[in-house]
């Protein structure tokens, strides 16, 4: 009777596992299938030379050019929006505040980290809408609301990756500085935050990561289908994730849906790489915290 | 000294301005949906249908639609992640590579963007579930749940792992010591004592697969009818906010997309604060 229960528990794992295995080689290889054909430079930048347009001399229209520029400077801004604050916050909370403190904040990012992305876009959406109606009757959804509302999205993980990073210092290491006579920020500046440097990258690139591939959020705040190279802060601009899902929706013909197999292979290359490369700094960072605490 | 408050002070007002962010997202959506209060359509909102030609705004099929997206998806995903989980752990013990290719699988799987998934979806799983239903457009709750499915599973996989990784290795030293067999360690050691960390995951895969917005808005149709069953196209609250056309602030159309959104955020907390004190009270219990 037991013996058949392992066996039963051996033949499901095996079932199970290799049917979600299946599944996922069945999406991505139908993928790559339909769309490796695509991947060639009029992919990026249709009928349009390659050095005219990344010159700027000519505009591409059908090509994912400005799509990419425009996922590029989105991930660029939000990432530069949120890093600082990310780290500034991860620090206070792994090297200043009590730990009660601690706790509650804690619960926030939580909170935020699990916020559907589609109600921080909603929410960025009607601020903007409000302030359009109230204090600034010039602002629309634009680039700079995606990458702040793209910021508020990624925010937590920062955060989390950061305190992490620093509290997993050992206390040894921790406590020199300060018996030398350092101050507190002097052991954080020069001791700690250097060490902690892998683990914040390792949150950063994540960051990058969630930032190139989110659709729900950048679709309330100001992405449009068809705008040409991001202009300006304040405009609408195109973005990879959205170009994917507007030719699914609305394809005009199969060189538009060719353009959308080959966007959706570079997304999908783009963020598993960035993915694995979080993974594998942190797994390092976890094998080397577990080497030290071993005599 | 001077320079070191400075600092705290700055640190100090980061970790709370971020904090007050997810407080700030509720505090706005309460006051912009406070009107239905007033109005008294609050009763209405979660039980009436959505027809906008009689004044009707009611969110309750979106809520179903939500629902029974999300529990298929779980229904879908959690053996299957169970199983591969299980996999993982079966596999360690001969100090097998395929333990390792399959973690690293899973660790991908998390990077593979939703928008992707849904596009090949469109084009590979809709046709077929159509003509495995044998008519419709198989944009339907079975398509959407088969894939999310697939999108939520990860999350589970790697939180299960995680938390077989936390039985203590003595209880796995004694049962090799008694020459238990890898399944029987799994069975009776490893599964019991990591129960606490699969509900968890599964609680934390469900806030995931009700908060998806892309799977749901490109392969299950977003019909604003009540679902009768799975092969009905189905709209969720997320996707019910994407498809957000009116930006008219005083119409009762788009207030109730803040009842939406209040909704999700609800959600949300609600699974946040149940893993929280699941996981505290398990860390509690261990000595």
């Amino acid at each position: 009777m037991n013996r058949l229960a392992e066996k039963m528990t051996v033949i499901g794992a095996w079932v199970c596992g290799l049917a979600l295995l299946g599944a996922v080689a069945v999406l991505l290889g139908y993928l790559v299938m339909k769309g490796a054909g695509s991947l060639d430079s009029a992919l990026l930048f249709g009928d349009v030379r390659p050095a005219d347009a990344l010159l700027l001399r000519r505009q591409v229209f059908d090509g994912i050019f400005p799509a990419v520029a425009g996922t590029l400077v989105l991930v660029l801004i939000s990432v530069s929006l949120a890093v600082p604050a990310g780290i500034a916050a991860g620090i206070y909370l792994a090297e200043y505040c009590p730990a009660r403190t601690r706790r509650i904040f804690g619960h926030f990012y939580d909170i935020l980290a699990a916020t559907p992305s589609i109600v921080i876009g909603f929410f960025g959406f009607s601020v903007t809408i409000f302030l359009h109606r109230t204090l600034a009757p010039r602002l629309y959804p634009c680039l700079m609301v995606s990458a702040l509302s793209l910021a508020f999205l990624v925010l937590p993980y920062l955060i989390r990756t950061t305190q992490m990073a620093l509290e997993g210092i050992p206390a040894g290491l921790r406590r020199t500085a300060p018996a030398l006579g350092a101050t507190r920020w002097q052991n954080v500046s020069r001791v700690l935050l250097p060490r902690a440097l892998t683990g914040i990258v390792s949150g950063t690139i994540l960051a990058i990561g969630r930032c190139a591939e989110d659709t729900a959020v950048i679709m309330l705040t100001g992405v449009v289908a068809s705008a040409g190279l991001p202009r300006s802060l304040w405009a609408g601009y195109e973005a990879l994730p959205f170009y994917i899902y507007t030719v699914s929706s609305q394809y005009a013909d199969a060189r538009e849906l060719a353009n959308g197999y080959g966007a959706a292979i570079i997304v999908l290359i783009l963020c598993t790489v960035l993915f694995s490369l979080s993974f594998l700094i942190r797994s390092r960072l976890a094998r080397r915290a577990a080497g030290r605490a071993l005599p | 000294m001077r320079a070191e408050w400075i600092i705290e002070s700055l640190l100090r007002a980061a970790a709370l301005a971020s904090a007050s962010v997810s407080v700030l997202i509720f505090a706005f959506m309460a006051y912009l949906g406070y009107p239905l209060v007033e109005k008294g359509q609050l009763g209405n909102l979660f039980t009436r249908p959505w027809l906008p030609d009689q004044g009707l705004y009611g969110i309750y099929p979106m809520i179903v639609g939500t629902l029974w997206i999300a529990s298929l998806a779980l229904l879908f995903g959690f053996p299957l992640s169970l199983g591969y989980a299980a996999l993982i752990q079966l596999t360690t013990d001969r100090k097998n590579a395929f333990s390792r290719f399959l973690r690293k699988v899973a660790e991908i799987m998390t990077g593979i963007p939703t928008v992707v998934y849904g596009f090949v979806g469109i084009f590979l799983l809709v046709p077929f579930i159509r003509r495995w239903l044998g008519g419709g457009s198989g944009m339907c709750i079975l398509s959407a749940a088969l894939l999310l499915a697939v999108v939520i599973s990860p999350t589970m996989i790697l939180f299960f792992t995680d938390s077989f990784a936390r039985v203590p290795r003595e209880h796995l030293r004694a049962v090799d010591a008694l020459g238990g067999r890898p399944a029987q360690k799994l069975l009776y050691v490893v599964l019991p004592r990591s129960l606490r960390g699969i509900g968890c995951g599964l609680v934390l895969a469900f806030g995931r697969a009700m908060g998806d917005t892309l799977i749901a808005l490109m392969v299950a149709g977003n019909a604003v009818a009540v679902p009768g069953s799975v092969s009905d196209s189905a709209r969720t609250l997320t996707a019910h906010i994407a498809l957000v056309t009116a930006a008219d602030f005083d119409s009762l159309e788009f207030r109730t997309l803040f009842a939406c959104g209040l909704v999700l955020y609800f959600m949300t907390t609600l699974t946040v604060t149940t893993v929280g004190v699941l996981g505290r009270r398990g860390e509690a219990r261990r000595p």
